[in-house]
């Protein structure tokens, strides 16, 4: 048993990433990346949201009636996403006006969705707890990675520090604005899915 | 038309672009787009639920959820997640209905996707979006002042992103027969075709409308 709770933690941070992999909540992946500050404050509010939603679900789930079982998830995700929301807005305002809409659309971010239906919806509370926690960290590992990529070539800097020396500069180097403009979060995003694949040859489409 | 009403229009299909400048509805955007024909499906019921949810959002927020609506000193305004994606769901359900008595052949190509819409962040992002402009100067061309602007927002949308999602299609009709490397097969190569796309939606924002 115990190492099957590994298992379901671990798998979506490595091989079956909720994003590279299940495909599951790019928006969101996409549109805050452009720093790495509001790109971790995203990935850190995803995975609590994702642990405390399956864990709620799952200790509903045998007394949710089928029919209108989205309309309680959205409910529970939009209740706890809200609560999240007005916590960003009171300790870290700057950067939940930075994130913007992005807050709220994790409600409709499908990772909460695939994992509340695919996970939850059978699984008792702790394994839910894991498997919420293990994929809101195989999300978040993504966002850093694409945040870390674009802060770093589109503005010179980490988490607003300069990292980049001077002289860098002064031979005539510059920032590569591109880099802060969404199309470039696609294309970053191609190539970790790229170099993913390319490792493992398993998970190539044919 | 209206001035304004033509450049919000304008502006909400190529500026603004719901996939291109906000990667809002990623999800169904990449799943459905392998033909042309689900894609247009698609495309246009997320155009429809836009268009009626947004005004019904809209009145919700100014005379519910907005400060002092409901009577002096309430301000609910920590609600509008929660009634948004209600009255989102509830419409979907409607609209899901519809489909599948009237047009069955669409109701089966679109499959799962349909119920998806609920969760589809296209809808919920136009309106967190229009509630932003909601609090906007209204000399602003972004602001959106009454119903009239928030359905034709919500139209602009809706077709900016049943253009994304039918060039996209188009696109990987053909590409199905080119030699794409192993590894970026599916996925990678879309990634990287939506990407160019967006590259290409950029030229319109130099446009001063």
């Amino acid at each position: 048993m115990a190492k099957k709770n590994k298992e379901t933690f671990l798998n979506p941070i490595g091989i079956n990433n909720p994003v590279t992999v299940q495909v599951l909540g790019i928006c969101s992946a996409l549109a805050v990346t452009a720093k790495l500050e509001p790109a971790i404050v995203m990935g850190i509010s995803v995975t609590i949201i994702v642990a405390f939603a399956n864990v709620i679900i799952s200790l509903m789930r045998n007394t949710i009636p089928n029919r209108i079982r989205i309309i309680v998830q959205l409910v529970v995700v939009a209740a706890l996403v809200t609560v999240v929301s007005e916590v960003l807005k009171a300790f870290a305002y700057d950067v939940s006006v930075q994130l913007s809409v992005y807050v709220g659309l994790i409600i409709t971010n499908c990772i909460l969705m695939g994992r509340l239906e695919a996970f939850a919806m059978q699984n008792g509370p702790w394994e839910s707890f894991l498997d919420g926690v293990g994929n809101g960290l195989g999300y978040a590992k993504i966002l850093v990675i694409v945040g870390f990529v674009r802060e770093l070539l589109g503005s010179g800097t980490l988490l607003g520090f300069k990292v980049l020396p001077q002289c860098f500069y002064e031979a005539g180097y510059l920032n590569n604005g591109l880099m802060l403009m969404p199309p470039m979060a696609l294309i970053i995003l191609a190539c970790i899915i790229w170099v993913q694949r390319s490792r493992n040859k398993d998970l190539q489409e044919k | 038309m209206d001035n304004n009403l033509l450049s919000l229009f304008v502006r909400s299909i190529f500026i603004d672009n719901m996939i291109f400048a906000f990667f809002l509805g990623m999800c169904s955007y990449l799943a459905v787009s392998k033909n042309v024909k689900t894609a247009v499906g698609l495309g246009l019921a997320v155009t429809f639920v836009l268009v009626v949810t947004l005004p019904v959002n809209y009145l919700l927020q100014t005379k519910v959820l907005a400060p002092d609506a409901i009577s002096e000193g309430v301000d609910l305004s920590f609600l509008s997640f929660i009634l948004f994606i209600a009255v989102i769901a509830g419409i979907v359900q409607l609209v899901e209905m519809v489909v599948e008595r009237y047009a069955p052949a669409l109701y089966a190509s679109l499959g799962i996707f349909l119920p998806l819409i609920a969760v589809n962040c296209a809808i919920m992002g136009a309106s967190l979006f229009m509630q932003q402009r909601i609090e906007m100067d209204p000399t602003n061309t972004q602001a959106i002042k009454n119903v009239t602007d928030a359905l034709v927002y919500a139209l602009g949308s809706g077709i900016g992103w049943l253009l994304a999602i039918v060039g996209l299609a188009a696109i990987r009709e053909k590409m199905a027969y080119s030699d794409v490397p192993a590894p970026l097969k599916g996925l990678g190569i879309t990634f990287i075709t939506v990407g160019l796309m967006a590259m290409a939606f950029m030229c319109f924002s130099g446009l001063k409308i």
